[in-house]
């Protein structure tokens, strides 16, 4: 974005984009999780109980806003134009009242309910990325999200047995995750810690060398799928070359430091800057060296126990996903919400398809500006549902939201309120027998 | 259960001579037993030296088998009565004395469930197969059972998962549970499970983390339940029998609060210290997990947000004073991020820290226990050196700090053998001559100590 956009931004391009084009009635249907319908069994109250943040223009920062229904929800964001929307947890009551329960120390005003959410951030990546830095993504190291959307989204419907999941472009440099199950959003704490801890591979910090330890006889079921299925591949076709990770002395070096037999390490090295010259112009450098230090590791020769895993070790250090653990571990961690616009880059915070991930790119994300060209050139032209995003490429983002998301949400929501409801009627039925 | 006065000699427990079979009773209900004012208060006591035995033990980072020897030795030493059919009704009593005096705030219950649920679990291994197999009963875990199709179908992905963990492989008469995942998180964050569409695999031998996580569970729930019984317990003694105020309320109150040590959220012997003196003191008092954050501060002019954490509630406990706090981390942030992003970012979190925002909780320094349990990732500098460390960088940090060579092979020891807190014990005692026989709990008593032996006048002066 140019500065002159920039500044445009706040003062005139969220307006009409919160005016006209933010799926308000969308969000609230997800946010409701059912809740919304007639049935006797729905809770009126629970949409009520919803964190919302704002982050308005100046930084100042409005936290635990609540709204009852779709109406107050739109009114109060068309008018205060947030730069940026977080969603936080179910509380116990409505967190614009904390105040009045906070009289009785019995801890009345808590979270209650939360979707599970992971974060992914470009940034963690920094120390094996050599194409940019920091706030910076490109088609060079998004490959990196494409393999943690891949890793995590099957082991949460796999093995964790989750069905609503929601991947979102956070706008910048990284991803986030919304896992919306029922069983996903009152899990506890201890429980989220789990799940985190489950996916912790990267250990250590700036001060111990070794970031990825993969010890014992084998890998667990879910570090081998992962491995074999994504992992290697990407590893092998896609960062190897765009990163150019063998290609130089100094990222050569990086790697030849995770090989804990000193004798290979230098065997490696010796021919690494011997051949620099004569490698024949027809292969990729990277591949050539990888495939000879995979021949070594791997070769008869070398049994060694901490050798066998080496190779495992150093593919799972440049590919396996970093999440920012504390994030997931708490119910009360708030998170930007789909459809925000970042303020920084202009794009908006699009759905992404998880079975079609490896075809996102976050260079194409369409712009605020791009949108409001968009609605400009349709002119009036309202279509059946009288949307006025379905012309814009705000469009497709909508749809993919509602039917790869919330669709099925919905009908899984309505058929558990319907459920609990006969079991409590059973129950009462049952009770008055006396 | 209900009190009764001291001078009603009345035999109270002796329906049932034969001494029971050993088990663990799990607390569900409370007995309808009348207890001797003595024994409410003994009984409980007792049992409060197992559980502040076992916190001392897990703090000082004692290993499995040496915690199942402690956890014995204490249980037998404390928990015994004369009379043997007795000591169930002890254990119980005990339990729910304890239960009432601990259910009164977030962090006392946290301590209890805690050490209660590690007795559990110690207790839990001792027992026989069909006392454990009884236990599982009451949890309904038994019918859990996986049946032979569906273990014939998994076998080999159990295979994988009890080889990462370096186990044999699963004979064809293994038992395993299917649970759902949420009730062995600790099974799940270690990895130590196979898990299929929602559930846990859980094996034989690991099923004492399945029924120590449901026990947890229950007794966290009754804590709540506990504590709001006992607020209008104390409404109706105060507004009706004005007398029972003196019975119950002072052992309870007296019971909770002598036996936690101190949490150093307020610092007292050194009131302040000033901003100027700050640099003189990280060199000569600060503890290396501090002492490392800081360098890297001054350093890097920046922190992670665990790194601000963990020195900012330090350096709060050691008596920094918000309006210093904030000039301290302005002074190093705004040299990378500027002034400007400070305020709006990172500000906030520091008053955050003095109970000036947000939930208005005065936080308090981490421990030991809290530090060395936490898990740092990249770009990270806090935790534990003496556990996150590298053998080179931790040596190196060390000879920074000043250790000879010799202690540091001692230090290095105590880390090889997980002894971490003993580690910096031993790098206090190399660096200031001086035994130390409590041993280091807390970065804040490693300062507080270190300045009594730098500055004892000022010390005996207050």
């Amino acid at each position: 974005m140019n500065p002159q956009q920039e500044s445009d931004f706040d003062s005139g391009a969220l307006k009409p984009y919160y005016g006209k084009l933010f799926p308000f009635a969308d969000m609230f249907k997800w946010m409701s999780y059912g809740h919304d319908g007639k049935h006797p069994g729905c809770d009126q109250s629970y949409f009520g109980r919803r964190e919302f943040s704002f982050t308005l223009k100046g930084d100042f920062y409005l936290r635990f806003q609540s709204y009852n229904n779709v109406l107050e929800l739109e009114n109060s964001i068309k008018d205060k134009c947030p730069l940026k929307i977080d969603i936080g947890p179910v509380y116990t009551v409505d967190p614009a009242k904390r105040h009045a329960y906070a009289q009785s120390d019995n801890s009345v005003f808590t979270p209650v309910e939360r979707e599970l959410i992971f974060d992914i951030d470009m940034t963690d990546y920094d120390d094996i990325r050599y194409c940019c830095k920091g706030a910076d993504v490109c088609l060079d190291c998004w490959p990196l999200m494409t393999v943690a959307i891949k890793v995590i989204d099957t082991s949460l419907r796999d093995e964790f047995g989750f069905k609503h999941i929601l991947w979102v472009y956070s706008g910048r440099r990284g991803v986030h995750c919304w896992v919306c199950d029922g069983k996903a959003r009152r899990l506890t704490n201890e429980q989220r810690s789990a799940i985190a801890e489950y996916y912790r591979v990267y250990k250590g910090n700036e001060n111990s060398h070794k970031k990825v330890s993969l010890t014992g006889g084998a890998l667990h079921p879910f570090l081998a799928t992962s491995y074999t299925n994504v992992l290697k591949d990407y590893f092998e076709k896609k960062l190897l070359t765009n990163q150019n990770l063998l290609a130089t002395e100094e990222r050569y070096e990086k790697i030849l430091s995770m090989i804990p037999d000193e004798s290979i390490a230098s065997e490696l090295r010796g021919r690494w800057q011997d051949n620099r010259r004569s490698t024949s112009a027809k292969e990729d450098i990277n591949v050539v060296r990888w495939e000879q230090c995979k021949q070594l590791l791997q070769s008869g020769k070398h049994k060694a126990q901490g050798l066998r895993r080496c190779v495992e070790e150093i593919v799972f250090s440049y590919t396996y996903p970093r999440l920012d653990m504390e994030v997931s571990k708490h119910m009360n961690h708030l998170l930007k919400a789909p459809f925000c616009v970042h303020p920084k880059t202009g794009r908006v915070c699009v759905p992404i398809d998880p079975n079609r991930c490896d075809e996102f790119d976050p260079t194409t994300v369409p712009t605020l500006f791009q949108i409001l060209e968009e609605l400009n050139n349709e002119g009036l032209r309202a279509d059946v549902n009288g949307a006025e995003w379905s012309g814009t490429s705000l469009g497709n983002a909508v749809r993919l939201f509602r039917s790869s998301f919330l669709e099925p949400l919905q009908k899984a929501c309505k058929e558990e309120i319907e459920r609990s409801y006969n079991l409590k009627l059973q129950q009462s039925k049952n009770s008055i027998g006396w | 259960m209900e009190i009764v006065r001291p001078h009603s000699h009345r035999n109270l427990f002796s329906s049932n001579d034969a001494a029971p079979a050993p088990t663990i009773p799990l607390y569900r209900s409370a007995p309808p037993l009348e207890v001797r004012l003595e024994d409410f208060e003994s009984f409980a006591i007792d049992r409060l030296r197992v559980l502040k035995g076992i916190s001392d033990g897990l703090s000082r980072g004692k290993k499995p088998d040496e915690m199942e020897k402690l956890v014995s030795e204490l249980w037998k030493v404390n928990m015994r009565h004369q009379h043997a059919s007795e000591v169930l009704n002890k254990d119980i009593i005990s339990h729910f004395v304890l239960r009432l005096v601990y259910c009164r705030t977030e962090d006392l219950r946290k301590w209890f469930l805690s050490m209660e649920c590690a007795l559990f679990r110690y207790r839990f291994r001792f027992l026989t197969t069909e006392a454990q197999r009884a236990i599982m009963d009451e949890f309904d875990i038994t019918c859990k059972a996986v049946n032979i199709m569906e273990f014939e179908s998994i076998k080999e992905k159990l295979g994988q998962v009890a080889r990462s963990m370096g186990q044999p492989l699963p004979t064809g008469d293994a038992i395993f549970y299917k649970v759902p995942f949420e009730d062995v998180p600790e099974l799940v964050a270690g990895r130590r499970v196979l898990l299929s569409q929602g559930y846990a695999y859980v094996a034989m031998n690991q099923v004492v983390s399945l029924v120590a996580t449901l026990f947890r569970s229950q007794l966290s729930k009754t804590l709540i339940l506990t504590n709001s019984v006992y607020i209008c317990c104390r409404k109706w003694t105060s507004s009706i029998r004005e007398q029972e105020k003196h019975r119950l309320t002072p052992i309870v109150e007296a019971l909770c609060s002598s036996y936690l040590g101190p949490d150093f959220s307020q610092p007292k012997e050194y009131a302040e210290i000033s901003l100027k003196d700050i640099d003189q003191l990280a060199k000569t008092s600060f503890p290396l997990c501090m002492r490392h954050q800081f360098d890297k501060l001054k350093e890097d002019h920046h922190l992670k947000h665990g790194g601000r954490m963990q020195l900012g509630l330090f350096l709060k406990g050691v008596g920094l004073n918000l309006d210093d706090a904030l000039a301290f981390w302005r002074a190093e942030f705004s040299k990378k991020v500027g002034l400007e992003k400070f305020e709006k970012e990172y500000a906030y979190t520091i008053r955050h820290n003095y109970g000036k925002e947000g939930k208005r909780t005065d936080y308090t320094p981490y421990s030991c226990y809290k530090i060395i349990s936490s898990t740092p990732g990249a770009g990270d500098h806090h935790g534990c050196p003496y556990r996150h460390f590298s053998e080179e960088n931790l040596r190196a940090a060390l000879s920074r700090m000043g250790v000879n060579s010799r202690a540091t092979e001692d230090v290095m020891n105590k880390v090889r053998n997980r002894h971490y807190q003993l580690a910096c014990t031993l790098t206090f005692e190399a660096l200031h001559g001086v035994p130390c026989d409590a041993g280091i709990n807390h970065p804040n008593q490693y300062f507080s100590d270190s300045q009594k032996i730098l500055h004892p006048k000022k010390d005996s002066s207050t």
